[in-house]
């Protein structure tokens, strides 16, 4: 995952981790996973640089091609993270789109919570 | 009653604040009723905190509607809906 702008991450210490184990946790009792790893940066980012990891790992293909699209998507939308982009011509907060959560609704989700 | 209260992202930058320990009037039982305190405040409190702006708000780290409850010693965070990574 790249970005074109420098932007700073901002996230809830604590809260965000907690809401990654619990998805974490979500899909292993979702599929057959035997182990998942996510890494996500926070703080001030450069464009290209590399944000986030998820890697999961699974006797089936099919089931860690899924968990780790949901634990993506979950991290894309519902993560308590807040991107503020910089630009030339300033910097700007990145407001909440609706439309954002349509790949995690998938997964019903619920609005505005961290857990699943 | 005691809480910590925090502020995140664009939240936490119009109201030059991010932490603070508030002793909560009694009656003020809700993160909803602790949020009208705040606004209480005036001036960018009412504006940042305004029923028309969406804030989220978390208790002891775990997002919750403007109806649940706060207990003494409880961390509430007041922030914009999260725009995820």
């Amino acid at each position: 995952m790249v970005r074109e702008v420098a932007m700073t991450l901002e996230h809830y210490p604590g809260m965000t981790e907690n809401s990654i184990r619990k998805i974490a946790e979500e899909a292993r009792s979702r599929w057959q996973v035997i182990d998942c790893t996510v890494i996500h940066r926070y703080g001030d980012l450069q464009p290209n640089d590399q944000i986030v990891l998820v890697a999961v790992a699974s006797a089936h293909r099919g089931d860690a091609f899924a968990a780790c699209e949901f634990i993506m998507d979950y991290l894309k939308t519902r993560a308590p993270f807040w991107k503020k982009e910089h630009a030339s011509g300033g910097s700007r907060w990145v407001e909440a789109k609706s439309s954002d959560d349509d790949a995690a609704e998938r997964w019903r989700l619920r609005q505005g919570s961290t857990k699943p | 009653m005691k809480v910590t209260v925090r502020f995140f992202a664009s939240v936490k930058e119009q109201l030059g604040r991010e932490l603070e320990e508030i002793e909560v009037p009694a009656g003020i039982s809700t993160v909803g009723g602790l949020r009208a305190h705040l606004r209480a405040r005036g001036g960018r409190w009412a504006e940042v905190l305004a029923e028309t702006r969406r804030v989220t708000a978390a208790v002891n780290q775990d997002m919750v509607k403007p109806g649940a409850a706060i207990k003494p010693g409880d961390e509430v965070a007041f922030f914009p809906p999260v725009t995820g990574g």
